[in-house]
């Protein structure tokens, strides 16, 4: 079977380039793709716990699935608002560029 | 039980005229205004007599308590106010002088701007005023005595568009500040020494305890006479007296000649029980008078504006009462208090008439030949030069020799004193005459050496320096004053011919009345210290003024007949100075120009306190507390504070970017750090040692 390194390791990488994604991407849609990319990666993490856990117990452990389901709901609510949000400020401003998105700016 | 005679109403009544006229005065009409102030000053003067009707009935000293003031530990002031023989005879004083005065000044400020406002300020003087003579504990006596200050400060100051009216008003302000610090350590060291601050509190304290000479006591003593000089226009505090003639001349009358300024004496025969316990400070208060009396009548000899003249007159006759007091004479030198307070302010107000009736003049020097054109001003004046001049029987010879005598027999050079006061009284008779003959005799002088000055205004000019200006355009013809200022001099011219009589010596077949009627009040300390000093015959002894022995009639006649004869002299060398050769006195000043010019210029005593006083004080505020602490020290350390939190937030509000991606990138880093901490830890650095 393959051992938990693995899918840690994978989680990883995939949330550094979320990571990575979220700080160097300019348009707001892949910003957001690259958060979606994070929350997956974690779910990935979570998993993987879930199931090294229950073969150490014996039983079934199913918190991280929760767990997933959780983020899964979240992330889709999120989803849907965040599209929202991104079509009202495209709407507005006319861009999807953020280091122009900055009324908050001192 | 004693009645009650409501004495608060004395103060109160004043104080309702002072809020009336000084809160809607100024939209009042002036009838309204001047009843209102008339009548505030009349009902007290009115209760007054009615207190004299029934003063025989009451037990003295009649205290009236009207509540608590202050109350601390075992600490009590309160708001009681006390009559005794000596009150009574201040509130004669204030209260009449203080009503004539009024009245003067109805017709005298009928043209000022600020009617209404000088009303209010009179009217506040008498509430003060009376607060301090009634005042039966030393804290409601600073009470008055303060807003005394207050309102001489208001009405020195009252034409205060003018700059030298301000400043005179302000160093009348600072100097009586000196004073008054004496006087509150003097209070802070009764309180220290007998729990209180009530007069029969403290002074039923010291009487038991025939024990207690001097050492405290004369601290004590000595810090109120600090106060007393500064109230008193005394060495060395005499200086603000001369410049409050920038006020309204019946302001000069009522507060800087009859009644504030014996505020001190008052205090000093006031607390005399501390004072017959204390022969140094006794000397002090001698030696200040005498000093002050001689001083100020030299300054006198050579001033030219009328108004000065006075002032430094004033400042002299209150040396006489000091020195009255100071040879534990109190109740001589009240005397000369009251009598005084009758002939000078007759002076001064009938000053105000003449500089009213010249339209504002107040140059002697452009004066004379008015004896025939303001014929009722310069009798009532020639009755107050007379009576100041000490020409028997009027009532400044009465009380001056009273003191002279006092001095003469007092032991501790008493002799001194008395010639000093002596040779005093001659240059008052002379200055006083100077005055009389310039102003009234001789032909009216073109006024080629006068300064062009307002009303009011101080002449400065020395008269060596001619000036040549044009004749000043005179609004009025030279005219009497109007019935409403000369019948107040009437009264005072009458009162102070008459004065004397409540006094009049034993020595030339008087009963000497006045003193007598004083003596319970000034005089009962003095037969406790006799068997007191009886008692303790050791080292008190040496120093202790005797007390007043009925006297030597026959050396009184004598002392009398000395100072009448100096008075007439005085007189006779006015006459051949300023009469009979008038070129004289100029040459007589070139002769002796050192001299001349030290007297002339006050002994530039007000150049030595600017140089000596004023110049350090002013370089340390402006420099050392101004420049070093307030700006470097307050200033700085509170900007640099401010700078700091500023540049700070500076530094740190450049994270708040407002662009995402960096918070997001913060965000990261920091996690990272996190991350590493908890992982490698935080000792792994160190544990590697």
């Amino acid at each position: 079977m393959v051992p938990i390194a693995y899918y840690l390791v994978l989680s990883a990488i995939l949330f550094s380039i979320g990571v990575a994604a979220f700080l160097i991407k300019r348009n707001i849609i892949s910003v957001f793709m690259s958060i979606e990319l994070m929350l997956n990666a974690v779910n990935l993490a979570f998993i993987a716990f879930s199931r090294q856990w229950s073969q150490i117990t014996g039983h079934l452990q199913v918190n991280g699935q929760i767990f997933v389901f959780f983020v899964m709901v979240v992330a889709a609510a999120e989803a849907a608002v965040g599209l929202a949000i991104i079509i009202a400020i495209f709407r507005a401003r006319n861009t999807l560029n953020v280091d122009q998105i900055d009324l908050m700016k001192l | 039980m004693s009645p009650d005679l409501h004495l608060w109403l004395l103060p109160i009544v004043p104080f309702a005229g002072f809020l009336v006229n000084g809160l809607v005065g100024r939209k009042l009409p002036k009838a309204f205004v001047t009843t209102v102030a008339l009548v505030a000053s009349l009902i007290p003067a009115i209760q007054v007599a009615g207190i004299v009707t029934k003063f025989g009935s009451l037990t003295l000293p009649h205290v009236e308590n009207l509540g608590t003031w202050i109350t601390a530990g075992a600490f009590h002031a309160g708001f009681a106010f006390q009559l005794d023989q000596l009150t009574l005879v201040m509130l004669c004083v204030v209260t009449g002088v203080g009503f004539l005065i009024h009245v003067y000044s109805v017709g005298y400020m009928v043209e000022e701007e600020g009617y209404w406002r000088f009303f209010a300020y009179m009217n506040l003087f008498l509430f003060f005023m009376l607060t301090l003579v009634l005042a039966e504990n030393f804290l409601l006596m600073f009470v008055g005595w303060e807003g005394v200050g207050l309102a001489s400060y208001l009405l020195i100051g009252f034409y205060f568009t003018r700059e030298s009216a301000a400043n005179a008003g302000k160093k009348a302000f600072i100097v009586n500040r000196i004073g008054d610090f004496g006087f509150l350590i003097a209070m802070f060291l009764l309180i220290a020494h007998f729990g209180s601050l009530s007069f029969s509190s403290v002074f039923s304290q010291i009487t038991a305890r025939p024990d207690w000479q001097g050492g405290f006591l004369t601290a004590i003593a000595l810090f109120l006479v600090l106060g007393a000089t500064g109230k008193s226009a005394q060495i060395p505090l005499y200086v603000w007296l001369p410049d409050a003639m920038e006020g309204p001349t019946p302001v000069s009358a009522l507060i800087h000649a009859a009644t504030m300024v014996t505020a001190g004496v008052y205090m000093v025969a006031r607390t005399h029980v501390i004072f017959d316990r204390s022969p140094l400070a006794l000397t002090v208060v001698a030696t200040i008078g005498v000093a002050t009396a001689f001083f100020a009548a030299t300054i006198g000899i050579l001033q030219t504006d009328i108004k000065r003249v006075l002032a430094y007159s004033t400042v002299s006759q209150l040396g006489y009462m000091f020195l009255g007091c100071g040879v534990a004479a109190y109740s001589a030198g009240i005397f000369h208090l009251v009598t005084h307070a009758f002939f000078k302010a007759l002076l001064f107000l009938a000053a105000g008439s003449v500089i009213h009736a010249l339209s504002g003049e107040q140059d002697m020097r452009v004066m004379g030949g008015l004896r025939t054109k303001i014929p009722v001003t310069f009798w009532t004046m020639t009755a107050a030069v007379f009576a100041i001049s000490g020409v028997p029987p009027l009532a400044g010879f009465v009380s001056k020799d009273e003191i002279l005598y006092q001095a003469f027999i007092a032991p501790n050079g008493g002799k001194i004193f008395w010639a000093v006061g002596l040779l005093t009284a001659g240059l008052t008779s002379f200055y006083m005459f100077r005055l009389w003959y310039m102003t009234f005799f001789g032909e009216r002088r073109a006024p080629e050496a006068a300064q062009e000055d307002n009303h009011g205004a101080p002449v400065h000019a020395r008269s060596d320096t001619k000036l040549t200006l044009e004749a000043e355009p005179h609004a009025h013809p030279v005219h009497e004053s109007p019935w409403v200022m000369l019948g107040p001099l009437v009264i005072l011219a009458i009162l102070s011919v008459i004065g004397g009589f409540m006094g009049w010596p034993e020595a030339l077949g008087g009963s000497n009345w006045f003193t007598h009627f004083l003596e319970p009040a000034v005089q009962t300390a003095h037969l406790s210290y006799e068997q007191t000093s009886v008692a303790i015959a050791t080292g008190a002894a040496h120093a202790v003024p005797a007390p007043t022995p009925a006297g030597n009639h026959h050396l009184e006649l004598m002392l009398a007949l000395t100072s009448t004869l100096v008075a007439f002299l005085g007189w006779l060398f006015a006459h051949i100075l300023y009469y009979a050769k008038p070129a004289l006195p100029a040459r007589l000043a070139t002769q002796l120009h050192g001299l001349y010019s030290l007297v002339r210029n006050k002994y530039w005593v007000d150049e030595i306190y600017g140089a000596l006083i004023v110049a350090p004080v002013l370089f340390i505020a402006r420099w050392l507390l101004g420049v070093l602490i307030d700006r470097a020290v307050i200033d700085g350390g509170t900007l640099t504070a401010g700078y700091t939190a500023q540049g700070f937030g500076a530094l740190v509000a450049r994270i708040q970017s407002g662009n995402i991606r960096s918070y997001a990138g913060w965000l990261a880093l920091f996690a990272a750090v996190l991350l590493a901490v908890s992982y490698f830890g935080l000792t792994a650095h160190f544990s590697l040692r």
